[in-house]
C-alpha cells in the first residue's frame, strides 16, 4: 500500500502545533468540504484531508505516526513495521468506525485496530449509510442494482477488520433523487445475538443527457425551427417512456414552456415533463439559404430590439 | 447461484421515521435533535416529541449538520445560517438549470 504523508496533505511542518494543524485543516475544509464545496473532486480530496487530520489532531495517533520516522515519502510502497502499534491503544476518533472504513488502506493498517467496545453483551449494530447513483431510467421501470460496500466487522479475535461485500438491491419504480432505501439488518452486525443495524441508501440519479430532474418533474429542452415556432406545428419529442407527438402553438418563442402532464417520474399522481422551447436558426451557408434570410429581412417589419428603445 | 435481492422500504417526503429510529440513524442524542428542532433546522411532523416523525430530507440534513459541526466547530446557530445559504444557492442553481443554463461548479475566489 502507499505511504501517506499526512503533514504534506495538510500543508504543515512536522513540528506544527495542534493549533496550527487545526487552522490548516479548517482552511482546507472551507475549500473542499463536500457539504459546502462544489469544486470537482472535493469529496475525494476532503476524505484525504479528513484522514490526515484524524491522525494529526489525536496526540496518540500522531505520536504513533511520528514513530514511523521521516524516511518515508508519499506514495512509496509501505508495510507497517512488525512491532507496529506496541504500547498504543487507539481510541475511536471523530469518525464512527463506519466512516473510518472509507479511509485509505494505509490508515486502516495503522489505526484500524481501534480499541474495541468493551464487551457490553447484547447490543444492536450501528446503522450504516451509503450513496447509490442510478440511471433515471430506473425510476420509470424499476431495476436491481449491485452496490459494493466496505464495512468494518469484528474478526474471530475481536479486531475490527474491513470487509468488502456486495448487495443486490431492488430499486422500486417511482424512486426519486434524495430518497432513502432502508434495508433492515444490513448495517453493522449486533453483538450477543442482538439485531444488526439498518443500512440507509441515499439515492441519486446520474446526470441524464436529455432530462433535468426536479422532484418528480422532468424538463427537456426542445429545439424548434423558426417556422415551427411561428406557425405552430406538430413535432416529435422524446420522453423516458417513448416518443410522443407534441402540438406547438403558433407564435411560440424560445424559453416558453409546454407541460406534458403525467410524463414525469411515476408517482401518485405522477410528475410532469416540461418542454422548454428553443428556436434554432438554420444555417446561412449556401446562396439559396442566404437569399431566404434576405427575403425575410426585406419583407418582415421586424425589430427584435424594439423593447430596448433602439 | 442467484444472489439474494434485497427489498427495502423507501423513505421520502412522508414522515415515517420515529425519533428513536432517527436518533439511531444519525447517530445522535435526542437532546441534540431537539435542539435542531428548536432552531427550525429540522421540522418533524407532530407536535409532541414522542410523536415526532421525520422524512428522508431531515435525516440527510441532520447528518450534514453533524459533519459541519464536527469539521468547522460551528455552533448550531452558525450551522443554521450555513444551511439557509446553501439552500438558497441550491434553489438558484436549480432555477438556472431549469432554463437550461449550467453554472460552473467551482467556487469563485
Amino acid at each position: 500500500m502507499e505511504f501517506k504523508d499526512y503533514y504534506k496533505i495538510l500543508g504543515v511542518e512536522r513540528t506544527a502545533t495542534a493549533e496550527e494543524i487545526k487552522r490548516a485543516y479548517r482552511t482546507l475544509a472551507r475549500k473542499y468540504h463536500p457539504d459546502v464545496s462544489k469544486e470537482s473532486g472535493a469529496e475525494a480530496r476532503f476524505k484525504e484531508i479528513g484522514e490526515a487530520y484524524e491522525v494529526l489532531q489525536d496526540p496518540e495517533k500522531r505520536a504513533a505516526y511520528d514513530q514511523l520516522g521521516t524516511r518515508w515519502r508519499a506514495g512509496q510502497d509501505f508495510t507497517p513495521p512488525p512491532d507496529w502499534g506496541a504500547g498504543f491503544e487507539f481510541t475511536p476518533g471523530r469518525f464512527s468506525t463506519a466512516e473510518a472504513a472509507d479511509f485509505s488502506d494505509f490508515f486502516s493498517s495503522l489505526f484500524g485496530n481501534f480499541a474495541r467496545h468493551a464487551e457490553t453483551g447484547k447490543e444492536r449494530g450501528e446503522d450504516h449509510h451509503a450513496k447509490i447513483v442510478i440511471p433515471l431510467d430506473d425510476a420509470f421501470h424499476g431495476a436491481t442494482r449491485a452496490i459494493t460496500l466496505r464495512a468494518p466487522q469484528l474478526d474471530a479475535q475481536g479486531r475490527v477488520v474491513l470487509r468488502e461485500r456486495t448487495l443486490h438491491v431492488r430499486i422500486p419504480k417511482g424512486i426519486r433523487d434524495g430518497q432513502l432505501i432502508r434495508l433492515s439488518g444490513q448495517g453493522a452486525p449486533g453483538t450477543g445475538g442482538a439485531p444488526g443495524g439498518d443500512l440507509y441508501l441515499e439515492v441519486h440519479f446520474d446526470t441524464h443527457a436529455l432530462y433535468r430532474v426536479e422532484g418528480h418533474d422532468l424538463s427537456l429542452t426542445l429545439p424548434l425551427a423558426p417556422w415551427e415556432g411561428a406557425l405552430g406545428a406538430t413535432v416529435k419529442a422524446p420522453t423516458p417512456t417513448g416518443v410522443v407527438e407534441v402540438k406547438i402553438p403558433p407564435g411560440s418563442q424560445s424559453g416558453q414552456k409546454l407541460r406534458l402532464k403525467g410524463r414525469g417520474i411515476p408517482d401518485k399522481p405522477p410528475g410532469d415533463l416540461y418542454l422548454i422551447l428553443e428556436v434554432v436558426l438554420p444555417t446561412a451557408d449556401t446562396e439559396r439559404e442566404k437569399e431566404l434570410y434576405r427575403a425575410m429581412a426585406r419583407d418582415l417589419a421586424f425589430n427584435p430590439r424594439q423593447a430596448l428603445g433602439v | 447461484m442467484e444472489p439474494d435481492i434485497l427489498t427495502g422500504s423507501v423513505i421520502g417526503d412522508e414522515a415515517v421515521l420515529s425519533l428513536e429510529d432517527f436518533a439511531r440513524a444519525c447517530p445522535a442524542e435526542v437532546s441534540w435533535i431537539a435542539e435542531l428542532v428548536e432552531v427550525d433546522v429540522l421540522t418533524p411532523y407532530g407536535t409532541e416529541q414522542s410523536s415526532w416523525r421525520f422524512r428522508a430530507a431531515d435525516l440527510l440534513c441532520a447528518r450534514r449538520v453533524a459533519r459541519l459541526q464536527r469539521d468547522f466547530g460551528a455552533s448550531t446557530e452558525a450551522v443554521a445560517v450555513m444551511l439557509d445559504l446553501l439552500a438558497e444557492i441550491e434553489r438558484l442553481r436549480a432555477c438556472l438549470k431549469r432554463v437550461g443554463l449550467e453554472v460552473d461548479d467551482g467556487p469563485r475566489r
